[in-house]
């Protein structure tokens, strides 16, 4: 692949359009990353445009017969309950997504924050928030979050705030990382000299050196934090049902399974378009911008 | 070289005593009485003036903390007011089941992972390599439960091949309930192991002396297994020990979609029934076997690689 | 004359390890001492050079006066004011007054700023926000011989002399009395060095600021400074003017680095002496006077009592540490030699100076340059 080589230093001209431009080409040349953004955007848009795109209500039990077979009235089947798969299918993204970027789009501001305070900050304080990092990756992850659910119960707001917290650590050391290196190169030391304050550097020198990789990093957490939603509410621990949720859906499913093999097959869809696309999409934004971290396939 | 490992130790200690720490304040920052909230809804008077005596409830909290330290240090989790049984016993009970699984599941994902990801590093253009390529990111991706899912369906209802549900008694019946729950987990993993030991595997066939071996003609199936592999297998170490907390994770799914006994089917049952001492204790267990396996895989790649002791 | 700039008995000292590790391994002192006991001034648009080998103590000294490096003991005061212990914003009125060029010249610049955010940073940074930021980047752009368009580029996309430009051009922004100058000619080509150091002689001239200059080329010295101190270990082991220096070092020391830089004239006869060995550790400090472990006119009393610094008789000025300091005749036809390649030194005419400079760096080294075209493609720019 040289086309990633000489369009990198392309990218590095600064320009912000270019750079732009130069992203877009680049993925258009990776198949792989063609694949992620159709499938991104087929399930983002679809859960965007939601109620437009469904067929039946879904939420009311008995529209059709009980675990109906896919057919042109109802394109994924029906649940045990009656329920229109496919618009509950459709429906269901919504809450997955919003999960995703309203705890990554917090877990990346705390992370950043608390990051950059390490590494900016003293000795002690660094330390001591390495370590807090360290415990919280010890405790498994899904266990941590069961743990946090059982003592605030269940709801939305809970399920962001469990797994906004599970992803900090991993931000803020990334970031901790980069901001100590940082903080020894020269440039630092020359604004310094000129008796900048910490604030300023901070802002003006370090962040915006810090968050490109880091919104890398995010986006490629996407899919995985699409999994620990559909995950805990599959456990019945995220929203509750009836709202339709992808977890949720597969977890009915799940109950019927004996029954009919159509709502498991039709609710396992969705997860796995959703993961598979932002896989795709994090693996082809990571190739481009950091080259260096590019796992040959 | 044993200064590394006494500064890794005591990191691993100070962590396990910072999650202790961080748990107790968990209880205490719940709106309530603790002594409520840990027993759950259907405690007595009686059993919270217990428990009241027991933890210290009244006291200040450094004394409190100093209570649960020592219990803990007894091997006290606590005790399970519905069972009538300490916490400790109910965990270790269900913690061999869990630990089964994901030894099997990691160990047959190792096995084929391994030689996968060799064979992928010699072969690098070929078509296979590229659809394999694919796939290994499509089985990463792919949740570990809609993968138990699926696997349920296929091979438990439809074809009936395999076992649905629970654990199974005996070895031969035990070994076979485990197939499908190990594959779902295991087969993740394969995707991880084999990218990760291939793409170490290009660096280190490309340094100098691999060059210098293949120039004196030895083969390179033997180049592979004996000089480079040793090198390429380091990072796995490494993630191994960090993985057994994604494993606890998925094992929690696993053992729910499979309704296996163990320690991912206690705490979810723990929590759909507020048995908070419960929830507490699984906690504690398994980040305790998280601190103790990475403290371990770290000292093992320092032990095989001087390089890794410098950052700590 | 009243000093700009006033080093008392400066201590710095780095740690080393921890101090856990330090017990673990049986360190008694995990930290060493990178500066111990320098004191030195500045006069008004004076020029001072420190030489020394690498991790003799200069740059750190330069980033103590600066403040990105705190000392142990020792006062250093700028204009009678004492600054060292000042803190933060304290000392951000006295950092107006002063400016480093750093001798990572695109490394000290911040990657993601242009030219012209870069060469107004000193403005935003002391809140002058009054003045018209593209007038200003634009005047010390031509000040420094670059066109006006440089004011979109990045740091990257600057050359090693286009780079180190910007840095002299960021330092003059606020108008300092007092440049420190790291390594000014490091990492460039020698031809672009002479470009350089002939800015800076001539902004000098222009200014009147005064430079404080850390090298170890030793031609820079010689055409640039009027006093010079040697370092060995973090100590000044010579101190005095430059000429006199050059003329009569009275140090071993000083007299085997004079006699390691190449010699212009091919017909010179070569004299030099050979330094013996590596420099000790500073972990390690050799004891009584520390340059012994390589001095061919160690004695005995050399290896036990530390020399305390003594002025030469016929300057007051310059001063030594060493129990047998080198006599007038040892240094005979080094001195022959000197007068020989130097012509219009004793003048020291400032445009005299510049034009000595031109053609001890800039003609005499740049024939390399002519030889390999690819040097001199590097700095389209410059080359006006």
């Amino acid at each position: 692949m040289p086309s990633v080589e000489a369009s990198h230093s392309e990218a590095n001209e600064g320009e912000g359009l270019g750079v732009l431009r130069s992203v877009v080409q680049q993925l258009r040349n990776n198949r792989l990353g063609v694949l992620g953004v159709a499938l991104v955007i087929f399930v983002v848009a679809s859960a965007l445009f939601a109620p437009l795109i469904i067929t039946h209500d879904p939420i009311r039990i008995m529209v059709g017969p009980r675990l109906a077979a896919p057919s042109l009235d109802f394109l994924l089947g029906t649940d045990q309950l009656g329920r229109d798969t496919f618009s509950r299918t459709i429906m269901g993204g919504r809450i997955p997504l919003l999960v995703a970027f309203a705890s990554l789009g917090s877990a990346l501001a705390v992370g950043l924050l608390l990051g950059l305070i390490a590494g900016i900050g003293p000795r002690w304080l660094d330390n001591l928030l390495l370590l807090v990092f360290d415990t919280k990756r010890s405790i498994p992850s899904i266990i941590f979050a069961l743990a946090m659910i059982a003592l605030l119960g269940p709801s939305l707001a809970t399920l962001i705030f469990v797994i906004a917290i599970g992803s900090v650590p991993i931000y803020g050391r990334v970031v901790r990382t980069q901001t100590r290196a940082l903080r020894n190169s020269e440039y630092i030391a020359a604004e310094r000299s000129m008796g900048a304050s910490t604030t300023r550097i901070v802002a003006v020198h370090v962040a915006p050196n810090v968050i490109g990789p880091l919104l890398i990093l995010v986006s490629m957490d996407i899919p995985a934090v699409i999994a620990v939603e559909a995950g805990l509410s599959f456990l019945g621990m995220g929203v509750r049902p009836p709202t339709p949720d992808w977890g949720v859906i597969l977890n009915d499913g799940y109950a019927s399974i004996n029954q009919s093999p159509w709502p498991v097959i039709a609710g396992g869809i969705p997860i796995v378009l959703a993961t598979l696309g932002f896989t795709f999409l994090g693996e082809a934004l990571r190739d481009i911008f950091d080259p260096k971290l590019r796992k040959d396939l | 070289m044993w200064f590394y490992f006494l500064k890794r130790i005591v990191l691993a200690v100070a962590i396990i005593m910072i999650a202790v720490t961080l748990l107790f304040f968990m209880i205490h920052a719940v709106p309530g009485d603790p002594a409520a909230i840990l027993l759950g809804p259907r405690a007595t008077p009686e059993m919270k003036a217990q428990l009241y005596e027991q933890m210290g409830l009244d006291k200040p909290l450094v004394v409190q903390i100093a209570i649960f330290f020592g219990g803990l240090l007894q091997g006290d989790l606590g005790y399970d007011v519905f069972s009538q049984r300490p916490v400790a016993d109910i965990v270790f009970e269900q913690l061999p089941y869990t630990i089964e699984l994901i030894l099997v599941s990691i160990s047959w994902a190792v096995a084929v992972a391994v030689p996968l990801g060799c064979y992928s590093a010699m072969r690098r253009n070929s078509v296979v390599n590229q659809v394999a390529g694919v796939l290994t990111i499509a089985t990463i991706a792919i949740p570990s439960f809609v993968m138990a899912v699926y696997a349920l369906l296929i091979f438990a209802v439809i074809l009936r091949w395999l076992p649905a549900i629970g654990a199974g008694d005996g070895f031969w019946e035990g070994s076979i309930h485990l197939i499908l729950p190990a594959f779902a987990i295991g087969i993740g993993w394969v995707g991880y192991i084999s990218r990760l030991v291939r793409a170490s595997m290009l660096e280190i066939l490309g340094e100098n002396h691999i060059r210098m071996a293949r120039s004196f003609g030895i083969s390179e199936w033997h180049i592979v297994a004996h000089y480079a592999l040793p090198l390429a297998i380091l990072p796995t170490v490494t993630i191994l020990g960090v993985g057994i907390a994604s494993l606890l994770s998925s094992a929690v799914f696993i053992e729910v979609v499979f309704a296996r006994p163990g320690i991912g089917a206690l705490i979810v049952d723990a929590v759909n029934t507020r048995n908070y001492p419960i929830v507490m204790g699984t906690v504690l267990v398994t980040s305790f076997l998280v601190v103790v396996a990475t403290t371990l895989s770290d000292l093992v790649a320092a032990a095989l690689d001087p390089r890794t002791r410098e950052n700590l | 004359m009243s000093a700009l700039l006033r080093v008392e008995d400066l201590r710095v000292c780095f740690r080393m390890m921890g101090p856990l590790k330090a017990l673990a391994t049986g360190t008694k002192s995990p930290f060493i001492e990178a500066v111990c006991g320098v004191s030195f001034e500045i006069r008004k648009g004076e020029t001072l050079a420190l030489v020394g080998e690498s991790g003799s103590g200069k740059s750190t000294i330069a980033r103590t006066i600066i403040g990105l490096q705190r000392a142990v003991s020792g006062s250093i005061s700028f204009d009678g004011q004492e600054i060292e212990e000042l803190s933060g914003t304290e000392r951000k009125p006295y950092l107006r007054r002063m400016a480093m060029v750093f001798q990572d010249h695109v490394g000290s610049l911040s990657p993601r700023l242009t030219v012209r955010s870069l060469l107004t940073e000193p403005f935003r940074i002391h809140g002058l926000k009054d003045r018209d930021v593209g007038g200003e980047a634009e005047r010390l752009l031509r000040m420094v011989g670059l066109p006006a368009d440089f004011a979109r580029r990045y740091p990257h996309q600057l050359s090693g002399g286009q780079a180190r430009r910007v840095g002299i051009a960021r330092a003059l922004a606020l108008n300092p009395d007092l440049i420190i100058a790291d390594e000014p000619t490091a990492g460039l080509d020698v031809s672009v060095q002479g470009e350089v150091l002939n800015l800076l002689a001539r902004l000098q001239d222009e200014l009147g600021m005064a430079i404080l200059i850390i090298t170890h080329n030793l031609n820079v010295v010689r055409h640039m400074t009027d006093r010079m101190a040697i370092m060995y270990l973090g100590r000044f082991i010579e101190v005095g003017s430059t000429e006199r220096i050059f003329e009569h070092p009275r140090h071993p020391y000083t007299k085997a680095l004079l006699a390691a830089n190449p010699e212009p004239d091919p017909d010179a006869v070569l004299n030099r002496i050979e330094l013996k060995g590596e420099v000790p550790s500073l972990m390690r400090r050799p004891s009584g006077c520390e340059f012994h472990t390589r001095c061919q006119y160690a004695q005995d009393i050399c290896t036990r009592v530390f020399p305390e610094p003594s002025a030469s008789p016929h300057d007051t000025g310059h001063s030594f540490r060493c129990h047998f300091p080198l006599e007038r005749e040892t240094v005979a036809p080094v001195q022959e030699r000197l007068g020989s390649s130097v012509g219009p030194k004793p003048a020291r005419a400032r445009h005299g100076r510049a034009y000595a400079l031109a053609t001890a760096v800039g003609t005499r080294k740049a024939r390399p340059s002519t030889e390999d075209g690819s040097l001199r493609k590097i700095s389209p720019k410059t080359k006006k």
